[in-house]
């Protein structure tokens, strides 16, 4: 039969939701489901498992990019066809877990991982830097302030030793959002790799008329810097648009998500930052958000090396002066900001200092400060 | 379709991390429209800026969401993107997959797509990307009578709902997440396909205050896995690892040499709430002064459990920055059981869920998420709507300022006054 273009309301199936979960487990998961006692690392991306029944699951975790090919995944299957009984997960940051319910089973699947080529790096386990998360970039967004998928690789090849080791204080968790929409919701990792946008929005007289509601656009601007204007387009008539304060706006690029007609993504203008400190777990501090402490990098394509560099500094200094389990924000709160820019030879400019609402939160308001190079 | 030179995407070949760019070269062969993929983002890295145009609404018949428009601004160059619209299927909880499925998944985007993925999206869905406007409608008459399967969400409408792998692979799952979140994403199919909402709402369920999926972050419905009783301990295993029988936190610290392990330094004094202490080889915890933040079962998987009174706390109105600022849940009911009733629905979670929502679609203005409009009016209109008993839990700190929106019932005599008669006694 098939979909009949001349009816296309005959036999619509809507509203089944998902596959049930459970058909997917591979059997020992399905047999030790809510009966798991602990686990170990067996070496870094290789997960052991243990049920109460005394089974044992062997988890191979491997890195992947978010945007991959069906012939990707069709390996990936044969893979799990192989070795897995035909059963595969994704992580929440991207990882490709094979799992096998015997301990001999191991070896032959990292082997036949490895004789891939660098398709499936083993790793992404324990104090380790796992996936990159990230949005969708150049390759498919209409909103970016800079690539996702390049940038990501970029970043990946650079801290590729820690992505396979343990060796660092804890998990440190590294994000990438294209724009300060954050598909990716960055503002709660280790360390964000954020697309902002420097430039006010354009406004194409020519076409605001037909393509955008002036009180949507207008509303949008959390800062009430889009006003109401008559202006002229460029036939010489008089029509009803918009204009934009630009000594207010804060290039969120709201305006443009409700009005096609006021752009503001720009080959110099676009850029990164860098916020860092930022946590999700409740594991002895309280969740935090990212801080901002590099406002911009320009957009280098094909491998961004500012970025990748700032990056790895970050890193690499936390990796030397935090104490076993501290997460980036943990460090930089037992040595305070001010040591963390001494530090890792940031500088320090206005740009970290907060202006926006609830900004006095980060004020510092004490006598308490650490004499730092920063106080000639 | 004909290939582009990539001189600049083609540097992203190198290196030890698996590259995207090789593996869409790979599926050209196959499928020529991936060149022009690479062709575009090429010409977006040569001029540093996005060649997606915005928007445009396209979708299939009765459902508002799961499909997301995406026009190429270069069309007569890249005619194999000039339509390249996205297509959210609603994944399976917590992302297992059987072989067989993935690839009749991937035969069907053979067969309308582009056959480029994301694995997965953002919010938790699994992404097909780049199809056209005629191909929509068939390829929803496959999904759903061949693959038994649907769309998720996208735009003002509940979006595809997520969870950790809790139960299926993990001690720690203090509530069975997979079960919740697959039949509440069940209950609500029409909230996920048609959009009546003010803005986007976000579920997602995380088993343990570990919290993979970042719910407290994330989400507008958070609800994380906690228990009310007492961690469980295993004194023999907590001997192991003073001995160094076992790794500290499963080993995760193996590729350094973090000296021997010291139960004082790593687990008795990272506790927040230093509820812990060794008398002699025997681990005591105070667990009335607990806070269940994991660190000592997270260093001591084999000696030390969640307790067995297991349940959620369930958090609201988490957020990105745009437009006030980045928001974590607020921690709104501290504990529920998250237990099906004999209908088999979540019962007790589905009547905090419905009782956000009617008020929210009331008072919340377009564009608002949930954790804005609850800044907007105060924490304590909100836990007035929602019915709750306010708790310290409920707060950092009480309110350093003074100014209490007192209720005219509140206050002895009610708010009326004569002040003809303030005036016969207390002259101007």
């Amino acid at each position: 039969m098939g979909y009949d273009p001349a009816n296309p309301m005959v036999d619509r199936i809507t509203d089944i939701g998902p596959p049930h979960y459970e058909q997917f487990f591979p059997p020992v998961v399905k047999k030790n489901y809510g009966k798991w006692l602990y686990h170990e690392l067996l070496q870094p991306g290789v997960l052991m498992h243990k049920g109460e029944s005394g089974d044992e699951c062997y988890t191979v975790r491997v890195g992947c990019a978010r945007l991959i090919s069906i012939e990707l995944i069709r390996e990936i299957c044969d893979v799990a066809d192989k070795h897995c009984d035909g059963y595969v997960r994704w992580t929440t940051r991207n990882n490709v877990e094979f799992m096998v319910d015997a301990k001999a089973k191991v070896q032959p699947l990292l082997d036949d991982l490895k004789s891939r080529g660098n398709k499936f790096p083993v790793g992404g386990t324990g104090a380790s830097v796992s996936n990159c998360v990230h949005t969708q970039g150049w390759i498919h967004c209409h909103t970016p302030a800079t690539d996702a998928s390049g940038v990501v690789k970029a970043v990946m090849d650079e801290l590729f030793d820690y992505f396979t080791s343990h060796k660092l204080p804890a998990q440190v968790r590294v994000a990438l959002a294209c724009c300060l929409n954050m598909c990716g919701a960055v503002h709660a990792s280790d360390i964000a790799i954020l697309g902002v946008h420097r430039k006010p929005p354009m406004i194409d007289h020519d076409a605001i008329t037909g393509l955008c509601e002036l009180p949507l656009a207008i509303s949008s601007c959390p800062l009430g810097a889009v006003k109401p204007a008559t202006v002229k387009n460029s036939a010489g008539e008089d029509i009803k648009s918009v204009k934009v304060n630009a000594d207010r706006c804060m290039y969120c690029g709201n305006c443009y998500t409700m009005c096609p007609a006021m752009p503001l993504a720009d080959p110099d203008g676009d850029g990164i930052a860098i916020l860092v400190g930022g946590k999700v777990s409740n594991s002895r501090s309280m969740p935090m958000f990212s801080k901002l402490v590099i406002p911009f990098l320009p957009n280098t394509p094909p491998r961004w090396p500012e970025t990748v560099a700032a990056v790895k500094n970050i890193l690499e200094t936390y990796a030397k002066d935090a104490r076993k389990y501290e997460r980036v924000g943990e460090w930089t709160a037992r040595i305070g900001w001010e040591k963390f820019f001494e530090k890792t030879g940031i500088p320090f400019t206005i740009k970290s200092v907060d202006d926006y609402r609830l900004a006095y939160d980060t004020w510092r308001t004490t006598t308490q400060f650490k004499f730092t190079s920063h106080i000639k | 379709m004909p290939k582009h030179d990539t001189p600049l995407l083609d540097e992203l070949e190198k290196g030890p991390w698996p590259s995207f760019v090789t593996d869409l070269k790979r599926q050209a062969e196959k499928k020529p429209e991936c060149w022009d993929i690479l062709g575009q983002l090429e010409l977006s890295f040569k001029d540093k800026i996005t060649h997606w145009k915005h928007g445009g609404i396209v979708g299939v018949f009765g459902y508002g969401g799961g499909i997301v428009g995406r026009y190429s601004d270069v069309p007569e160059r890249f005619p194999g993107v000039a339509h390249f619209h996205t297509v959210r299927l609603n994944q399976p909880s917590s992302k297992f997959y059987s072989s067989a499925k993935l690839r009749d998944i991937c035969d069907l985007w053979e067969k309308y797509g582009s056959g480029m993925t994301n694995m997965h999206g953002s919010t938790g869905d699994l992404v097909l990307l780049g199809t056209t406007t005629p191909n929509l409608e068939p390829l929803f008459y496959d999904l759903t009578h061949n693959l038994n399967q649907d769309l998720g969400g996208s735009g003002s409408n509940l979006r595809t709902p997520e969870c950790c792998l809790g139960r299926a692979r993990c001690e720690w799952g203090c509530y069975d997440t997979q079960d919740l979140c697959h039949t509440l994403t069940m209950h609500y199919q029409d909230e996920i396909h048609r959009p009546a909402f003010p803005y986007k709402f976000k579920f997602k369920f995380s088993g343990c205050p570990n919290d993979c999926v970042a719910a407290i972050a994330r989400s507008d419905f958070a609800v994380i896995g906690t228990w009310r009783d007492d961690i469980r301990i295993d004194q023999a295993a907590v001997k192991g690892y003073v001995k160094g029988e076992f790794a500290p936190n499963g080993g995760a610290h193996s590729g350094k040499d973090w000296g021997k392990f010291d139960i004082k330094k790593e687990v008795l004094d990272l506790c927040p709430t230093e509820c812990m202490w060794m008398e002699g080889d025997t681990l005591k915890i105070d667990n009335s002064e607990c806070t269940r933040c994991m660190h000592c079962i997270n260093v001591m998987p084999r000696a030390l459990r969640p307790g067995v009174k297991q349940g959620a706390t369930i958090c609201v109105g988490a957020k990105a920055p745009i437009l006030d600022g980045a928001q974590f849940a607020t921690m709104t009911i501290p504990f529920v059981e998250v237990k099906k009733n004999e209908d088999g629905e979540f019962a007790e979670v589905v009547e905090v869920i419905e009782k956000i929502w009617d008020w929210w679609m009331e008072v919340g203005k377009n564009r608002e998420r949930v954790g804005e409009t609850i800044m907007r009016v105060g924490l304590p209109t909100f836990l007035k709507v929602m019915e709750v008993t306010p708790v310290p839990q409920h707060v950092k700190e009480p309110r350093s300022n003074p100014y209490v929106f007192w209720q005219e019932d509140e206050v002895e005599g009610g708010f009326e006054r004569d002040v003809k008669e303030f005036r016969k006694r207390n002259a101007q």
